[in-house]
Formats: structure tokens, sequence, C-alpha cells
């Protein structure tokens, strides 16, 4: 059984094991810096089907038989899945895991989601409820669009501090055993809200959450910042990047050159045009899944702490001039 | 020479756009607002129909351009009708233009799908 280290920390002391993990995205991820890191590469938006919605849930579909598939398990095998995406009613999900018959927990965390399952699945094997889970989430640019922003016919034009949601799912299988990476910590994140009301700068208005998470995270573990070689932020995107270098900096905790954020990495801002990065459930998720594990898989990286950044508005709680919370939870992944 | 002058004011206002975009956190939707209205009443004061004779498509083509058919439409009304053409006199003008809106934005809606603009 874990241990509790502090009000937003536990350590996980049978370490559960990361068995295996997938990530499928879209064009424009698959033709990004990482590219070659991801398992498939999906050129149509539409993935075959009628709508954007339809597509994301097979985006997330077909990411949940990949990891099952490399898992050498079937679905019969999984506990719980923990899953969870940007649409309303987080139908991705609830469409996406129809099928597959696992029990079920539906999660919004927004882009943070993969964080929140990924924690909620680590401790539900630490806790022995569960010999496997899996947790995933998926996000797609034309249904998130539709969601926040203006559907793709209307041909808005986009604001220079947007960020561009990720098209594609990315999701872990966690279970008691095995070689992989091991989540040994997991920091859950408070709702942090420093009054940011413009919904095209999520960056700015997360970077104080994922800074907020990280400092109690050192703080509770008593770890020093270089205990990792990599501290990945979800989406925060350029613009958020730096602020929360600089709100961390102001924390005494300096981690200049082992930080970098996911959004910052997925795309390449000048010849993509996605202005400010990346964003979406995806974008942690299939970075998660398709870069880091395959890195500490080979020993490239062997300590990571994974703070996966969140924006909880809706587009009627910004329509009325609310401000925008945010969370951020860490998950600290170690090889053993 | 007409398509010049068209030019210079299409793209003038459309530069007032822009820069509402780029330098306010006004949303789209709320600048197409304050387009039609100060349409409104930049043809109410008689400015507007001053800029659409001297710039043509260029003045009547955008959105402040529809600002101004409705004004014009109920001034033309309220002399005709009385106070009832303020309320019909706008959308009697402006019936063209959004009967063709309809007509044409359904027609496209048909055979068209919608995709990302930048895919790369």
């Amino acid at each position: 059984m874990g241990t509790r280290l502090g009000k937003q920390t536990v350590r996980l002391d049978s370490k559960p094991v990361i068995q295996s993990w997938a990530a499928i995205v879209g064009a424009k991820e698959g033709h990004g810096p990482l590219g070659r890191f991801f398992d498939e590469i999906i050129e149509d938006e539409y993935f075959g089907e009628e709508s954007f919605e339809k597509a994301e849930s097979k985006f997330l579909r077909e990411t949940l038989a990949k990891i099952l598939m490399k898992g050498k398990v079937s679905s019969g095998d999984i506990q719980y899945i923990f899953a969870g995406d940007l649409l309303n009613q987080c139908i991705a999900a609830n469409f996406g895991v129809r099928e597959s018959e696992i029990p079920f927990f539906g999660l919004y965390g927004a882009c943070s989601t993969m964080a929140e399952s990924l924690s909620l699945g680590s401790l539900m094997v630490e806790g022995g409820f569960a010999e496997r889970c899996v947790c995933i989430t998926s996000s797609h640019f034309c249904s998130a669009e539709k969601q926040f922003r203006f559907p793709l016919e209307f041909g808005n034009q986009r604001p220079p501090t947007a960020q561009w949601t990720v098209t594609g799912a990315g999701g872990v299988m966690v279970g008691k055993a095995g070689d992989g990476p091991r989540v040994v910590h997991v920091t859950t994140g408070k709702i942090v809200d420093m009054g940011i009301t413009d919904a095209n700068d999520m960056g700015s208005a997360m970077a104080p959450a994922a800074c907020d998470t990280i400092t109690a995270h050192f703080r509770e573990t008593n770890l020093p910042p270089n205990h990792y070689d990599l501290i990945v932020t979800g989406d925060l995107g350029i613009h958020g990047k730096n602020l929360c270098l600089q709100l961390l900096e102001e924390n005494g905790i300096t981690i200049k050159e082992f930080y970098d954020d996911c959004g910052v990495m997925i795309y390449d801002p000048q010849k993509q045009k996605t202005d400010c990065g990346g964003s979406g459930c995806a974008c942690s998720a299939t970075v998660l899944a398709g870069y880091i594990l395959e890195k500490m898989s080979k020993r490239e990286l062997n300590r990571v702490l994974f703070v996966a950044t969140g924006a909880l508005h809706s587009p009627i709680s910004v329509q009325q001039g609310e401000s925008i919370p945010a969370i951020a939870h860490a998950v600290g992944i170690e090889m053993v | 020479m007409d398509y010049l002058r068209a030019f210079i004011v299409g793209g003038l206002i459309c530069v007032v756009g822009q820069l509402l975009i780029d330098l306010t956190k006004l949303t789209p939707a709320r600048i197409m607002v304050i387009f039609v209205v100060a349409g409104v009443i930049l043809g109410a004061l008689g400015i507007y129909p001053l800029l659409v004779e001297w710039g043509g498509a260029g003045a009547t083509v955008p959105i402040i351009g529809f600002g101004n058919v409705l004004a014009k439409g109920v001034m033309e009304d309220v002399d005709k009708k009385g106070l009832i053409g303020a309320f019909s006199g706008g959308v009697r003008a402006g019936a063209v233009g959004i009967a063709a809106a309809v007509f044409f934005g359904y027609i496209m809606a048909v055979v068209s799908k919608p995709k990302t603009k930048n895919k790369a």
C-alpha cells in the first residue's frame, strides 16, 4: 500500500508498471518533430468516419486496441479503464470504449486528463483493486474548435496566442508486474485560478497551476529537482512555458536545463503555423505514450516528472465572463 | 480606376478588422457585430453613403456595408410608412443579401465538407 507524503502527494511503494503504451496521431502531429515516435499517423482527419466526433472516438478506440495488442492482453484482462476527452459529456471516450466491455470511469480534467487517468489507474493498482488498468485520452483539432471556439465552416482567424489542439489519442496500460517504467509518485493538483479571462491564452492561465503542483511535489517528496532527467508539462505552449519557469524560479526551484513542455515539443511553430504550440488532452498523452515512455524503455531517460495541465472552463463560463480555473497533476515515472 | 478605389476602401475596412483581432481581445463574433452597428450609425449619419459613392463594392461588400443597407432601408420605410417602417425597412432592404446568404450557405453546406485550413 502506498504512503501519503503530504497533502497532495502519495508514494506508490509497489511501483505499478506501465506495461504497454500507444499513440495514434493526425497528419500535422505526424509531420512534426516527434512524428517518428508515434505508432500510427492518420492522414485523413475524418479517419474514414462521417464526423469529427466519430473520428475522435475512433482514434481512442484504435489506440486502446493497440495498447492491448502491444501488452499482449485482451479487454477481459483489464479491470478498469479511465478515459476522458474535451467534448461535451466526454462523448469521444464514451463512444470510444462502448464496445470494449471494460468497467469504465469517465473523466474530465480538460488537457490534464492523461495525468489524472494515469494517477487514478496507478492508485487503483497500488491499492490492489486491479491487476491492470488502461488510462487513455483523446482530442481532435476539428471537434475541439467546434466545442470551444467556432466550427471550421465559419473560417475564423486564429489570434497569435492561440494554441493548436492535437489530433490523436494516447494511452497506457498500468499493471502490477513487468519491466517497464514505473509510477512512483502521484501529486494531485488543486485548482488554481489567477483571474485570467482570455480563453485564447490558456498557457498563461495554466502556468500558475503547473508551478503550484511542481512546487508541492518537491516540497512533499523532499526530492531535489535534478532527481529527474526531464520535467515535462502538458500544454502550456511557448508563453506558458516561460511563465512557468519564471514562477518556479520565484519559488526557488530551478529546472531550466531539464524542463520542457509537450505543447512546445510536438510541433514546429514556424513551419507548421501552430502559433504558441500544441494543446488538448492528446497533446500530453501522445507525447507521453509516443516519445517519453519510448525513451525511458531505452533508458535514454530514467526519471521523468509528467505534469499534465488543464484549463477547467467551459464555453458558457467564458461567455459569462468567468475567469479560467486551471489544474495540473504530476506523476513521477521512473525506471527502476 | 473603379477597381483600385474599391480595393483601397475594402482593404482599409479589412485593416481595421485585422487590427481589432491582433490588438484587442475581442472575439470575431463581437467584431462582426461592431462592424454591422458601425455601418448602421455611419449610414444614418450619411457618412457611409459617401464611401459607397467613392469606393463602390469595396464599401458595400464588407459586413459594415450591410449595416449601411439596414439604416438606408429603415429611413426609406419610415418616410413611406411611418414608424412601422423602423421594423420593416431594414429587413426589406437587406432581403436580397439575407436570402442569398441562406440559399448559398445551404448549397455550400450540401456540396462541401469542413476541413482544417493548414494541415501540414
